[in-house]
């Protein structure tokens, strides 16, 4: 993972993203979009509304691309991409995006504009462009000018967390020397009122692991990494396993045993060949819903005991959905490069059936392996493993 | 490249109610007669389950089905890559439309089926298979995107791999900015090592270009706008007793060469 960039509530880059969690400064805010009452806090990336996507790709344009095209353009990304396509080709550098939305808040506009006599969509709506899920990887595949594999990854809440394991089998299979994998999700009326509905949606600003914990937070996020063949890195953060399951129990509620989420983290440890103590912190997918966090703390205690300090970074940016596995991947990106174990945001008191060790304030440890979770609806489970190169 | 081995087949379109059918079809033994026929009903799910599985859910598990009965295989044994470019058209207007609406009112059901994932989340509910699965999109090229992640599955994990690839024709209004024509789905079970079974070894790359893959012209035009219907040049050169090259559609104006080669 030889560089990363994101765009996320707490700021545009890495730098203003780990300021956000130092000091302990959230980056969600009460409602505020146009038109919308619901009773909820929202994490929003600052300036989408001023920035369009660049002239040539103008066909992309939407809330989903721009955001895209922000993260891109953050922590010298972009240039290290170009300096990878020099050396290994633009065909040989795979794009994986995951998304759950894409463009849906285009989509919904465009309903918004409907003919009313016809009920035609307006004329400059295009579903390739925006509401397809592929349009997002379209669109970073030729902002980058890379010709490589290319998917759009959709797992729901899982789906940036998955693109890490695709990326590693398209390079191990030969089908690729590198890889851009990213996650972009942005804010839409779906989203915020398909939560809803599921009761789902917290009144505050989310606070994961509390006892009085009601729901999430929604926030919109971009993430990227370059990932690159074993071998070519001395330095930084590298991706080591990864770990994949379903609960095969409900679409929207997670599996009470923790056997899926267990599973997980598992294979991530066996494929890396990784014991559980040498992990030394988990980011938690602990989106503050009462039943996310009993399970997931359950299954973390089974694994690690209550040795490992874990928590969940979503009280500063809310639940970025399919860009949380890569905005969290990043988060333990700039802890093992910094040795911060961010804490938990919005903790007043730890749920006390909770039996695994869970970080309430920020710690400086010496992090050589953190595990970062991502659940998603349709029980579909992944966990990363990032490690210390050096 | 090493090979990967196609062990069974799912089918299910106007005219194709099966993979045996569409064999015939394909060698030219039977006329296609499309017909039209309703969204699959699953007998092989519970009751209660089988009313709540979203239209495209309906679609991609009956040939999931298929494809694991003709390898006689257990679904806790198979890893699921599900392909489409569409989703569940249906589903994306109902929502837009509830939430242009003044009362903004989402049932909660059809949110979490909303999901691009929600085929392999109800194959896995349905069958207790707590395998890894994945879902993706490549819009036009949807079915050699999924085909290469599956690819990458069985080549690098030694995995046996379910992939399903549908996609149904849009409602309107949303039918006018998306022209598929008629409803397809296809399920493939690969895997890495050559058994008594296989029907076919095929060598996947990259290349430049556009796809030049020609649609089996026994079948109609309308099918061949399908994304999923991509597997069908792909199954009849596979059906063929000597070793062939098919060109398809892939992402970023490009094309995937799958050469397939008959086991037996």
């Amino acid at each position: 993972m030889t560089h990363y960039s994101t765009a996320n509530p707490l700021g545009l880059g890495r730098a203003a993203t780990l300021a956000g969690l130092r000091e302990r400064r959230g980056g969600l805010r009460p409602m505020d979009l146009d038109g919308v009452t619901l009773d909820t806090w929202i994490g929003r990336v600052g300036g989408l509304e001023e920035r369009p996507v660049v002239p040539r790709l103008a066909e992309f344009d939407c809330r989903n691309n721009r955001l895209a095209q922000i993260g891109l353009q953050q922590d010298g990304f972009d240039a290290a991409v170009a300096q990878a396509r020099a050396n290994y080709g633009p065909d040989r550098i795979a794009v994986l995006v995951g998304t759950s939305t894409s463009g849906m808040e285009h989509c919904e506009r465009a309903y918004r504009q409907r003919d009313p006599r016809s009920g035609a969509l307006p004329g400059w709506f295009t579903e390739r462009y925006s509401l397809n899920l592929f349009s997002v990887a379209d669109f970073v595949q030729r902002y980058l000018e890379l010709s490589g594999p290319a998917a759009a990854i959709s797992t729901a809440c899982s789906s940036s967390a998955k693109v890490f394991a695709s990326a590693a089998r398209l390079i191990e299979a030969g089908y690729a020397d590198a890889a851009v994998v990213g996650g972009v999700d942005s804010l839409c009326l779906t989203t915020l009122y398909g939560f809803n509905s599921l009761d789902l949606l917290s009144r505050e600003p989310c606070r994961p692991c509390d006892a009085a914990r009601d729901g999430i937070s929604i926030g919109e996020a971009a993430g990227f990494a370059l990932l690159e063949g074993p071998g070519r890195a001395r330095s930084g953060v590298a991706l080591v396993g990864y770990g994949e399951s379903s609960d095969a129990f409900h679409m929207s509620s997670p599996d009470p045993s923790g056997d899926g989420a267990y599973a997980a983290m598992h294979f991530a440890l066996q494929r890396a060949g990784i014991a559980p103590r040498e992990v030394h912190y988990v980011n938690m997918h602990g989106t503050g819903t009462p039943a996310n966090d009993r399970i997931e703390d359950r299954a973390i205690f089974r694994l690690f005991g209550d040795s490992v300090p874990c928590s969940s970074t979503k009280g500063w940016t809310g639940h970025t959905l399919g860009a949380a596995g890569i905005v969290e991947a990043i988060i333990c990106a700039l802890c093992l490069e910094t040795g911060l174990v961010p804490g938990t945001l919005n903790l007043d008191r730890v749920d006390p059936a909770f039996a695994s060790r869970v970080a309430a304030d920020a710690e400086t440890r010496d992090l050589r392996c953190v595990l970062s979770n991502s659940f998603g609806f349709g029980g579909s489970n992944c966990s990363l493993l990032l490690g210390r190169l050096a | 490249m090493s090979a990967v081995h196609l062990e069974s087949v799912g089918v299910l379109g106007p005219g194709l109610p099966d993979w045996k059918t569409t064999c015939r079809v394909l060698d030219g033994e039977l006329p296609h007669r499309p017909e039209v026929r309703g969204d699959p009903d699953l007998p092989q799910l519970p009751p209660n389950e089988r009313r709540r599985v979203p239209k495209l859910t309906r679609w991609a598990l009956a040939v999931a089905h298929e494809a694991l009965a003709g390898a006689a295989r257990a679904a806790g044994d198979v890893a699921m890559v599900f392909s489409s470019s569409s989703g569940d058209g249906e589903i994306v207007h109902k929502l837009c439309e509830a939430v242009t609406s003044p009362e903004r009112e989402i049932s909660p059901t059809m949110f979490h089926n909303s999901v691009h994932n929600a085929a392999p989340g109800y194959w896995s509910i349905s069958t207790g298979s707590r395998q890894r699965s994945v879902a993706l999109c490549g819009h036009d090229a949807s079915f050699a995107v999924g085909l290469l992640e599956a690819i990458g599955l069985v080549l690098s994990e030694q995995a046996s791999v379910m992939l399903v690839a549908c996609d149904l024709p849009f409602p309107e209004p949303l039918a006018a900015l998306r022209d598929i024509r008629a409803p397809f789905a296809v399920a493939l079970l690969l895997s890495p090592a050559s058994g008594e079974r296989a029907l076919a070894r095929w060598k996947v790359s990259l290349g430049a270009g556009p796809a030049s893959a020609r649609f089996p012209h026994m079948l109609p035009a309308a099918l061949a706008t399908n994304p999923a219907a991509q597997a069908l040049p792909l199954l009849a050169a596979s059906r063929a007793s000597v070793a062939q090259s098919v060109s398809l559609v892939y992402a970023g104006d490009r094309h995937m060469t799958v050469e397939t080669a008959p086991c037996r």
